[in-house]
This record gives structure tokens, C-alpha cells and sequence, in this order.
């Protein structure tokens, strides 16, 4: 799945990057690597932007951002 | 080892320096750490360090510390506008040091992040002091990884350790130091504690002849080590006073709009300074 559509609250490991170019650079620089770990904390009202805990820092990503990435769900 | 220190810009005569300034927690008293703040106006120096680091770890709080300004301290983004520059000296050296706009990366594209990459990519400071919170490290850690890919001219000053102390994080300098290849410096910089040894390291790092080289990616694909090497070697060719061309190299093939355009129009030139060591007045 990618990580637009991991539910608020909770927790998931990346596993590719979709996208390229600046934008792939920028993901990268906010910390959004294959293995990284990501926590889907706040929607604003309308789903979008969504904040997310990622290695220790809140991270503010638009819808399109957060569909570039690919996740694999936390096990619960 | 009883250096006398001129101190313009201190209303004070300096006691003689007690070892190393031994007052490792308690606030930085110039007197004791062979420090005078200078201000504005650093006068005659003989180096140049630029302070970088994410946005709000601090640098602008070691940056008053350390020149005795009032640079702007806060708790929002965006409060370093364009860099901020000062004097101090050490040992009775004279060091000019720049405060520079929070950055995450070298790497991607914004006006703040582009100050930042241009003074210390062809700025060429001597010691380039990396600002970072040590109560999130793995956060910081990846600007103090490109900031080695380009000079081993580094001290990392870990800072907030305080904040970090509160939080129940300790953080082992000593494996970090040695992972990195360059000095880590606790500090907790709005007490003071740990500047004196801050400074101890910008002093060994500036003065070095041997510092550690840059850290080198490798990249397990030949075809794109060969693909950086030809390119480097036609960037020096076309600005050859230019450090870090394989740096250059490797942006171009990535397709960074601002060092492709700096790279077309020229101006990539321009931003070559003179090599470091250089002693200049200041204008
Ligand atoms: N607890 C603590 N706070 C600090 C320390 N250093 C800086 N601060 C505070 O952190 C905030 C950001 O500092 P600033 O110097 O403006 O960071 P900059 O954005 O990197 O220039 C300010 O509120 C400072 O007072 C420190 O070592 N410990
Ligand atoms: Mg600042």
C-alpha cells in the first residue's frame, strides 16, 4: 500500500520511493528511506495534509507526497 | 601557555588561562577559555568557520556565545533570513564565523538550503562546525554525512544535550567521533557547558595539516562511477579553481536544477573562493 492510505495512528515501514527527480530528493531529505519507520500522527479536516512521526521528527506531507511512497503496515 | 590575549571588545584584563579552561558546566567565562568575543568585527583573522546544522539546534546560541552578538535566537523556522557573520578570538588567534540559515540537506533546492550549500561547498571555511540535537540525532545525522562528503574540516557539536539529559538519551560521543572521523563536542550551548571544549576542537581542526579527507560514497554500479568521473574530470577542465567537482559531478546526474544552471551560465565560478588559510582583512 502507499502511505496516503495508512490509517491515522498507525505504524509502517517504507519500501520504495514511486517518484523522481527533486521531489524523490526531497522525500529522501525528510527522511523517508526504504526502512524507515513512519507513523501516520494527524489529518487536518480534510485528509490532507497529513503529519507523520518519522525518525523522531513530525513531517507534513501532501496527499501526492504521501502516495509516492510505498509502505508495508505494521503488523498488529 | 600564559598567551596574552588581546581582548578588544572585553572590558576586562584576562587572568592567565587556567588549563584548558577547566570550567566544563558552568557558563562560558571568556577569561578562562582563552576566548575574547569580537563582535561584529573579527579585524585581522586568520580563520573562517561557518556553523550549519538543522533548522533550531542551537547554532545561533553558539554563534552569540562565541561573538557576543545577539543574533536572533528563537523557537519558529526561518529566523536566519541570510547568514550572520561575527569575530572572536581563540589562543589569540583571530576567527571570522558565519551563522547559517537551518538546513536539512545539501541536497535539495530551497533559497535558505542554497546560502547554506554555496558557503560551505565553495566557501571553503576552514572548519565547518555542524550544530546538531542531540535528542534527535538520527534527524541531524544525514546533513552531518553530506556535510563529510564534502570536507573533513568537521566538528560536530552535539548540542541540547541537556534536553537530551532530561529525556533520558546519552549519546556515546567517543563511537560517534570515531564513526564520523571527526571531533563530537557535547555541549549544551545556552548554559555554556561544553563550549570551551567547542573551541579547543575548532582550534585543533583549523589548525591542522592533516585533516581526514572528505568521505567518499561508492557506488557498487561502475557504469555510474565511470559516468561521475568523466563528468568531474570536464568540470574541473571548464572551472578549474572549483573544489569538490566530484560532488558537482554526481548533482549534475541527479539533475539538480540550481547547479545545472550555475553550471550553464558560469556563475558556478564565481563561487570558488580562495583557498583556506588565507589571511585577509576584513572589509
Ligand atoms: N535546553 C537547551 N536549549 C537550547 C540550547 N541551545 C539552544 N537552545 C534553545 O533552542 C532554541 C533554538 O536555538 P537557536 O540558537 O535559535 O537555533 P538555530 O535555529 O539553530 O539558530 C532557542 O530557544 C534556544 O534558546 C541548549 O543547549 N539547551
Ligand atoms: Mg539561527
Amino acid at each position: 500500500m502507499t502511505l496516503d492510505e495508512l490509517p491515522r495512528g498507525d505504524r509502517a515501514v517504507v519500501t520504495a520511493l514511486d517518484i523522481r527527480g527533486g521531489a524523490r530528493r526531497r522525500l529522501m531529505d525528510l527522511g523517508l528511506l526504504p526502512g524507515s519507520a513512519v507513523h501516520a500522527e494527524m489529518t487536518s479536516p480534510l485528509g490532507d495534509p497529513t503529519a507523520y512521526e518519522i525518525r523522531g521528527a513530525l513531517v507534513v506531507l501532501r496527499r501526492e507526497q504521501a502516495r509516492a511512497v510505498h509502505v508495508e503496515p505494521e503488523g498488529r | 601557555m600564559a598567551t596574552p590575549l588581546p581582548t578588544p571588545g572585553v572590558g576586562r584584563t584576562p587572568e592567565p588561562p587556567d588549563a584548558g579552561g577547566a570550567c566544563a558546566s558552568c557558563a562560558l567565562a571568556p577569561e578562562a577559555t582563552r576566548l575574547a568575543r569580537l563582535g561584529l568585527d573579527p579585524g585581522r583573522y586568520s580563520h573562517v568557520v561557518a556553523l550549519a546544522g538543522n533548522p533550531n539546534t542551537g547554532k545561533s546560541t553558539v554563534f552569540n556565545a562565541l561573538t557576543g552578538l545577539r543574533q536572533h535566537v528563537g523557537n519558529w523556522a526561518g529566523k536566519t533570513v541570510a547568514r550572520a557573520e561575527g569575530g572572536f578570538s581563540y589562543g589569540g588567534v583571530g576567527y571570522r564565523i558565519v551563522d547559517l540559515p537551518g538546513t536539512y540537506s545539501l541536497l535539495s533546492a530551497s533559497a535558505d538550503e542554497d546560502v547554506a550549500r554555496d558557503v560551505l561547498l565553495f566557501g571553503r571555511p576552514d572548519v565547518t562546525v555542524v550544530v546538531v540535537d542531540a535528542t534527535r540525532l538520527e534527524r541531524n545525522l544525514p546533513l552531518v554525512l553530506q556535510v563529510r562528503q564534502i570536507t573533513g574540516r568537521v566538528v560536530v557539536a552535539l548540542n541540547l544535550v541537556d534536553e537530551a539529559r532530561r529525556h533520558g538519551i546519552t549519546v556515546d560521543v567517543r563511537h560517534l567521533a570515531r564513526e564520523l572521523g571527526v571531533p563530537v563536542v557535547a555541549t549544551a550551548a545556552r548554559r555554556g557547558e561544553g563550549l570551551p571544549d567547542l573551541l579547543a576542537a575548532i582550534e585543533q581542526v583549523a589548525t591542522t595539516d592533516d585533516p581526514p579527507p572528505p568521505l567518499r560514497l561508492v557506488h557498487r554500479d561502475p557504469e555510474l562511477e565511470r559516468a561521475v568521473a568523466t563528468l568531474a574530470d570536464q568540470v574541473a577542465a571548464r572551472f578549474p579553481t572549483l573544489p569538490n567537482t566530484r560532488w558537482v559531478a554526481l548533482r549534475l546526474l541527479e539533475g539538480d536544477p540550481g547547479i545545472e544552471a550555475a553550471v550553464r551560465d558560469g556563475s558556478l565560478g564565481d563561487l570558488a573562493a580562495p583557498p583556506p588559510g588565507t589571511v585577509e582583512a576584513a572589509g
